[in-house]
């Protein structure tokens, strides 16, 4: 039978580890291998996302409906994750919406920082609920042509789409929203 | 429900360090072997071994399990790895448990391991594959993003102000200065925070826990061994989990369901009525400021809105009645991902059995709550712990 208190100390723990500096990484200091992989995918995106980004295509926002909740979905999906069944009808929402909360970016995905001194625009995506599908269903889409700082959550917004010739089946084709 | 009692035995970590010059399996094998020799086992003695480990693009490297596998002490043991994003930590105690409860093994080595630092330019690149590659990442969203999203709802609903929320990093880098293992232990001041490089407003860089490399182990055991191992078990009274829809844009972020979802699952089994006054320190998931008053409130240890009023009132300092994050949490320790969520679980142990040196909190806490949260904002992970 053993009965143990070893106790965690400062010393045991120092001994786990050998902290590096970014300097001895980047630069070679301790030997690294590197690798930069480049690889391709190309999504099929089913019938439900399929029809969106078609719809897309001619300016307009689809949704779905399941008739046992009642919900109208946006982004459509082939079966209601609540209710665990098929989806009903398409429905056709607006190109409008209200902004249920927003960030004001100062950083791009890869934590890489905008020159906001420079003069660069932060980016200010937001969640934007979709007029015409059910309450608080939303997209993550982008805001312009606004001061970030006079966004406001409940703001009322509007898409702004690329010219129809520059479309191409793409949540993108949306360029941003801006207020209405 | 019928299941064996499970206790934590031993528990063991390395210290979370920005760039780790060791491998990851290096880093478990440090924290596994800490572990083992806090309960002075031998891995002859372990039946079955849970990983925990975040995505593999952070490593590059498929099949970070199998990586992980022997240095975590599982040559041909059953070994189980599992990734539920920051929800991975508590996930993994969770798999152990069951392991265990079950019957199945009488012992098993909990290891989880991050090695954050391998990718660049940041491994926050890394995270831009969780979003729906069709509807999202085309906009090029960050994990900042979605936070900060987070963050605003929930100040929004509540009428909180971030100098409020800014107090939760004050506190969290001040408590880690007596933890041996931290990254970023400070004495900063509200001041510090709201003057800190704006990230992606409403989020600063101090209200964000660091990119760590680490690695954390415990042992879990049935009874009837946990009894001849050591005299203070702490025992796993509850464990709870759930996921929430991955249409993260439909939900109201405000409040973190899940959790709750979770948490009223933990605290059943665990036979707790009254969270707030069963539960005497607490754990919740912090890699950002918000997040552990979110997290309280989703917990149901304190009323919903009710957190901040907690915070300035001193209550979930070290030495106020519910003392959360003693340990320095994500903010102070440091955030490898999954090894973070299981710090958490270590200190509770540690707090119940007394050993927690400069950061034990007053009182004999007899009762302990840890949480993370992960995926797309949509997993809760729960742990009610008991000495
Ligand atoms: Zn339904």
């Amino acid at each position: 039978m053993t009965i143990s208190n070893k106790q965690m100390t400062k010393e045991m723990i120092e001994k786990t580890v050998t902290s590096l500096s970014r300097e001895d990484v980047i630069g070679n200091k301790v030997i690294t291998s590197k690798w930069e992989p480049k690889l391709q995918y190309a999504w099929d995106n089913g019938p439900a996302i399929g029809r969106y980004l078609a719809e897309l295509k001619n300016g307009k926002l689809i949704a779905k409906k399941c008739r046992k909740c009642n919900r109208i979905m946006i982004p459509p999906r082939m079966f209601c994750e609540l209710c665990w069944r098929p989806t009903d009808e398409w429905v056709y929402v607006k190109d409008s919406g209200t902004v249920n909360t927003f960030v004001i970016s100062h950083v791009d995905w890869k934590a890489g920082r905008l020159d906001i001194k420079g003069g660069v625009r932060p980016f200010t995506p937001a969640v934007i609920e979709i007029d015409g599908a059910s309450e608080g269903m939303g997209i993550l889409h982008m805001i312009d042509e606004i001061d970030p700082q006079k966004i406001k959550i409940g703001m009322k917004v509007k898409a702004i789409w690329k010219k129809p010739a520059e479309r191409e089946g793409a949540i993108t084709d949306i360029l941003y929203f801006k207020p209405r | 429900m019928s299941h064996r009692r499970v206790a934590v035995v031993g528990a063991g970590m390395t210290k979370f360090v920005r760039f780790a010059k060791e491998t990851p399996g290096e880093l478990a094998y440090q924290a596994g072997k800490m572990a083992l020799e806090s309960c002075e086992m031998d891995i002859s003695q372990i039946d079955s071994v849970s990983i925990g480990s975040a995505p593999d693009a952070f490593d590059g490297f498929h099949m970070k399990g199998e990586m992980l596998a022997e240095p975590s002490g599982g040559w041909r043991k059953p070994v189980m790895r599992n990734y539920v994003g920051g929800g991975t930590g508590v996930m993994s105690i969770i798999h152990g448990w069951q392991h265990v409860a079950s019957g199945l093994f009488d012992t098993c080595l909990v290891v989880c391991e991050e090695k954050m630092s391998s990718a660049f330019p940041h491994p926050a690149g890394a995270f831009l594959t969780i979003f729906d590659h069709t509807t999202e990442q085309p906009i090029k969203p960050t994990l900042l993003w979605i936070f900060a999203i987070e963050m605003n709802r929930f100040m929004h609903v509540h009428g909180y102000k971030k100098e409020e929320i800014a107090l939760v990093a004050v506190k969290n880098k001040k408590n880690a200065l007596d933890h041996p293992a931290a990254q970023l232990g400070a004495e900063i001041t509200v001041k510090d925070v709201l003057n800190s490089e704006i990230m992606a407003w409403p989020v600063n860089r101090l209200d964000v826990s660091p990119t760590s490399d680490g690695a954390v182990a415990i042992v879990l055991a049935a009874e009837h061994i946990a009894r001849r191992v050591t005299e203070k078990p702490v025992w796993v009274d509850g464990v709870g989990w759930t996921l929430d829809s991955a249409y993260w844009c439909t939900r109201d972020l405000y409040y973190p369901d899940y959790v709750e979802v979770a948490a009223r699952k933990a605290y059943e089994m665990a036979g707790i009525k009254e969270p707030s006054k069963e539960i005497h320190i607490a754990e919740p998931y912090d890699p950002f400021t918000y997040k552990e008053l979110h997290h309280l409130e989703g917990l149901m240890l304190c009323p919903r809105g009710g957190s901040v009023k907690m915070l300035l009132d001193g209550v979930t300092q070290r030495n106020g009645n519910l003392p959360v994050c003693p340990s320095g949490g994500l903010l102070g320790v440091g955030n490898p991902i999954s090894a973070a969520g299981l710090m958490k679980v270590a200190e509770i142990f540690w707090q119940l059995r007394g050993e927690a040196g400069k950061r034990q909190v007053p009182g004999n806490p007899k009762c302990g709550v840890a949480q993370a949260w992960g995926d797309l904002m949509q997993v809760g992970t729960v742990v009610v712990m008991r000495n």
